[in-house]
């Protein structure tokens, strides 16, 4: 048996009806979120650069999942939700009138807090599950299987069973087969709703170099609670806070290192420094 | 904006939200999963498919009917549909609004014939209702009178007494089987549940026929213990009551939470006294709710009574001797007559069932209301538990 | 639960495992009745009771069949199901993954209350006014689609009082149970999925071909048998939308016909001779349901238990 070196980049697999590739900026203008008539999120404005991790951290209920999931229309989706504002992918309003949200969401792929495969799919229908929802072509579905797998880190373990059911997969590895189901798509940005959380630490670290190696080819925003893990995966940070009769939104943003080491407003040294939240 | 922060990061300093001055809160947006734009295309392939149909099909397919007419042209707009979405916003969205007006399309087959059959049944039997049908029996009415001469009085009375009945027997056997299968750990439960369950889908004609082998056909001649009465009817009532009943309490009894329960055996109840002063008081409403469902459903039985309380034209208040009437016997019997005043009096009688059904269904409802949105909670809550203690 | 049982806990698993046996018995005793009471006919006719169409008690020794009525039980149901199946599990899609939450709530009761009406109130409407509504879709049917055997008719027949008819309401009743089945079916779809499925650039289409219906796939097919079960015992509106007759015949657009529960309703109150052909021919309709409905509730129980995933 050979081994395969996964450190070697192939070439792409080709894909029809997949969005542009490469990373994309992606910018909240002043994003508001309600549900129903409960603002939980109040002009929020953040710009997360193309090939840049940012990190969305603040205690729990301060809106970082909603404005995750505003990022690609996923918040839609709950009946009584509504928002103001806008999101920027690549200078243009992704809830510009006549925009599809399927279209937005091939673009802006996201990764749930608990790992959600396909169970009964096996573990290579699991990776092109995206490219059939989507109604994308490829020429090459076993290159690009391998790539995906390749680049979630995930390759070298599954190489053998990719005919195995997903959900035969520990959880951590659960988690890597749907980051690699997002990517085989070709989003132009990563969306993370706390991905380890769910995670023992060995999966965590897993997850966190996937997003290392990951961060270059595109845009990633994760959320997270864990401070540490923002600190070693992230370029930038932002802080969210919902207190003083206030919904959710920015106290703080700005380069990772500074965050920690050297912020301006007293509440994020408060909570970086692991004194509330 | 977008400038500004670039400048900072090549700086190395963090944004304070207070550093930028706030603007004022941009207006709210409703993303509709449907523009005006596709609302107007929907109207029109409507329109004209209408007009095709109309024009070229009719000719073709001309003396189907309106249901046939109904059906082409449905056809065709969904055809029209598809071109005209395909060719605006591809293919995925295409057959996403195929599929979703289609499925949208279903609930409307759910919807349209029930209200065609209330508004039905309302035209024909409304005009021969006077209130003498709640007080007279058909006692010297000749095939000859007007459908608004007589009453259902005697069918009213027998579908009172023998419901009532039925419900005695059930009741407590179902209550009993119910907590059975829910709260002890007999290996017999879940041969017993599959049973329940088999026995809720059998022809209730079955129920009738069965009281008849066992009960009528070697007691039922002259002076014997049973005949064809109102008593042998609400034990074939009973039959195909009891099943449902013991479902429907069973799913209720399984939405108490299971905190409850341990924590009443936490403090040293018995499992007795738990089920009695816990349990049951806690799905009481629940129970209520499903016990008035259950009547409903057996208020307008009509197979096991036809082998069972025969029907009769006269009022016979005295469920356990002689033939008795009930509502759907009435209602079965009358619309089979051939004259029009008999036929229509079936229809006048079938009005009252379905006003008397519809009325218990409100009173379910009613007295199930303000629980509703917790018993949901809860239920959600006590699947899993539940699913793994199954399997 | 170790601890020696009080005598409350001791009366109380007496009280209610007896009921549960009790509902054990119950269905033991309606299958022995039937079978005492059958075997008479049984024992005159034989097998041929199954091969033979037709119901003659008038001649000595009586020739009766129960083949014709299986016959035409089996095709009103499966017409019932064909029409059922797809219209209610769609019912059920809108329900549980198109209608926003008020929606949702307000059909599901309506689902429930159409389930409550009685088959005598759809049995009177589809005798005295649908069926003459479906008469001209029937000739359209029997003038151009010929080619296909089922839609044949004789020339001159009557186009009233069809097993199309007939299967067209029983669809009618059948749609709530079925509906109801696969709304639970499909509510208990893992919401993870779903979502995930949209956030990957899907439809709601697509939401629903990749996650919901493989999920809910046994739920369809155990709805799908119950459906079957209670058309196949449906007995009140057959009998008064059908004649009653003994044929064996595929043509379902022509008069004619009719079904086991149909057949016995009718003849409720004959001699001793024809309630002996009557049970006989309740008994195979009994096993037949109850088959069904075992098969039924075994592919849901599975479904649900053995499908599950972690969600």
């Amino acid at each position: 048996m050979t081994t395969v070196d996964t450190t070697i980049v192939r070439p792409r697999a080709v894909l029809h009806g997949a969005p542009p590739p490469g990373a994309e900026v992606l910018e909240a203008v002043d994003a508001c979120a309600w549900f129903a008539d409960n603002l939980v999120l109040d002009r929020v404005s953040l710009t997360m650069h193309a090939r840049e991790v940012t990190a969305l951290i603040g205690p729990s209920g301060c809106g970082k999942s909603t404005f995750l999931r505003l990022l690609n229309r996923m918040h839609e989706l709950v009946p009584s939700a509504t928002l103001a504002g806008e999101v920027r992918l690549g200078g243009v309003d992704i809830y510009a009138p006549g925009t599809r949200a399927q279209e937005i969401r091939k673009r802006i792929g996201m990764v749930f807090q608990k790992p959600n495969p396909f169970p009964a799919m096996s573990i290579r229908d699991n990776v092109l599950s995206g490219l059939k929802l989507a109604r994308i072509r490829t020429d090459a579905p076993d290159d690009l299987v391998e790539q995906s797998l390749t680049r979630a880190g995930l390759w070298r373990e599954v190489k053998d069973r990719l005919a195995d059911a997903g959900g035969a997969l520990s959880g951590g590895q659960q988690q890597r087969l749907c980051i690699a189901r997002s990517l085989a798509v070709g989003p132009n940005v990563l969306l993370m709703d706390e991905p380890c959380s769910a995670l023992d630490p060995t999966s965590t670290r897993r997850i966190e170099e996937t997003i290392a190696e990951i961060g270059h080819e595109v845009t990633i925003v994760i959320v997270t609670h864990n401070m540490q893990q923002a600190q070693r995966v992230s370029d930038r940070c932002a802080f969210f806070l919902a207190a003083e009769g206030r919904p959710g939104h920015i106290v703080e943003q700005g380069p990772t290192d500074l965050m920690f080491s050297a912020p301006s407003d007293p509440r994020t040294l408060d909570y970086v420094s692991g004194r509330f939240g | 904006m977008t400038t500004l922060e670039k400048a900072s990061i090549d700086l190395r300093t963090t944004v304070v939200a207070g550093d930028v001055p706030e603007r004022p809160r941009p207006p709210r947006r409703r993303v509709a999963t449907r523009t005006p734009q596709d609302r107007l295309i929907a109207l029109g392939c409507a329109l004209n498919s209408f007009l095709l149909v109309w024009l070229v099909a009719a000719r073709l397919t001309s003396g189907m009917g309106w249901l046939g007419f109904g059906l082409v042209w449905y056809a065709t707009f969904l055809a029209f549909l598809y071109v005209t979405t395909r060719e605006q916003d591809g293919v995925v969205a295409a057959t996403d609004t195929l599929v979703g007006t289609i499925i949208g399309s279903a609930t409307a087959v759910l919807v349209v014939p029930f209200a065609w059959l209330i508004g039905y049944i309302v035209v024909r039997g409304a005009p021969s209702l006077r209130p003498g049908f709640f007080t007279h029996d058909m006692s010297g009415v000749g095939p000859t009178e007007p459908s608004t001469a007589g009453g259902g009085a005697h069918a009213i009375v027998g579908s009172l007494e023998q419901v009532s009945l039925a419900l005695a027997f059930t009741l407590p056997l179902g209550l009993l089987t119910a907590v059975f299968l829910n709260e002890t750990r007999s290996r017999w439960r879940r041969p017993v549940r599959i049973l329940i369950d088999a026995m809720s889908g059998l022809p209730s004609i079955i129920a009738g026929l069965f009281i008849y082998a066992v009960l009528i056909i070697p007691f039922g001649h002259e002076g014997g213990l049973f005949g064809h009465d109102g008593f042998v009817a609400a034990l074939a009532l009973s039959i195909t009551m009891l099943p449902t009943i013991t479902r429907t309490v069973e799913v209720v009894l399984r939405l108490v939470p299971g905190g409850l329960r341990e924590a009443a055996l936490a403090l040293g109840c018995s499992r007795a006294r738990m089920v009695w002063s816990v349990v049951l008081p806690t799905a009481r409403t629940g129970v209520t709710t499903s016990v008035v469902l259950g009547i409903a459903r057996a208020v307008g039985e009509t197979a096991p009574l036809l082998f069972t309380s025969f029907g009769l034209d006269l009022m016979n208040a005295n469920p356990f001797s002689d033939p008795q009437e009930s509502l759907p016997l009435f209602v079965y019997r009358n619309v089979q007559k051939p004259s029009q005043a008999a036929i229509d009096r079936g229809f006048t009688g079938a009005l009252v069932l379905l006003l008397v059904v519809l009325a218990l269904f409100a009173i379910a409802r009613f007295v199930g209301r303000d629980r509703s949105g917790t018993r949901r909670r809860a239920a959600r809550r006590r699947t899993t538990p539940n699913l793994e203690e199954a399997t | 639960m170790d601890d020696p049982p009080t005598r409350a806990d001791r009366v109380f698993g007496l009280a209610t495992s007896s009921a549960g046996i009790v509902v054990f018995v119950l269905l033991l005793l309606i299958g022995t009745f039937l079978v005492l009471r059958a075997k008479g006919t049984f024992d005159s006719q034989g097998l041929s009771f199954f091969t033979r169409v037709g119901w003659r008690t008038d001649v000595v020794p009586v020739r009766i069949g129960v083949l014709g009525l299986l016959a035409g039980t089996v095709i009103v149901a499966t017409i019932a199901v064909i029409i059922a199946v797809p219209v209610g599990t769609m019912a059920a899609l809108y329900i549980t993954t198109y209608a926003n939450p008020r929606l949702r709530s307000l059909l599901t009761r309506f689902v429930d209350l159409l389930a409550a009406v009685p088959s005598l109130l759809y049995g009177i409407w589809g005798s005295s006014f649908l069926g003459n509504q479906i008469v001209p879709l029937s000739r359209w049917l029997s003038r151009h689609g010929s080619w296909f055997p089922p839609f044949r008719t004789n020339e001159d027949a009557s186009l009233t009082g069809t097993y199309f008819i007939a299967g067209v309401v029983v669809s009618l009743m059948v749609i709530p149970i079925i509906t109801s089945i696969t709304r639970e079916v499909f509510s208990q779809a893992p919401p993870g999925e779903k979502e995930a499925a949209l956030a990957l650039g899907g439809s709601r289409w697509g939401m629903v071909r990749r996650v919901v219906l493989p999920f809910g796939r046994g739920g369809i097919v155990g709805g799908a048998m119950l459906g079957l079960g209670r058309a196949l015992g449906e007995t009140i509106a057959v009998s008064l939308l059908l004649p009653q007759g003994h044929i064996l015949s595929i043509r379902i657009l022509q008069n004619g016909g009719g079904t086991i529960s149909g057949f016995v309703a009718q003849r409720a109150g004959s001699d001793a001779v024809t309630v002996s052909g009557l049970m006989a021919a309740g008994l195979v309709l009994f096993v037949l349901t109850l088959l069904t409905n075992l098969i039924a509730s075994t592919v849901i129980a599975r479904s649900r238990s053995g499908a599950e995933v972690d969600a």
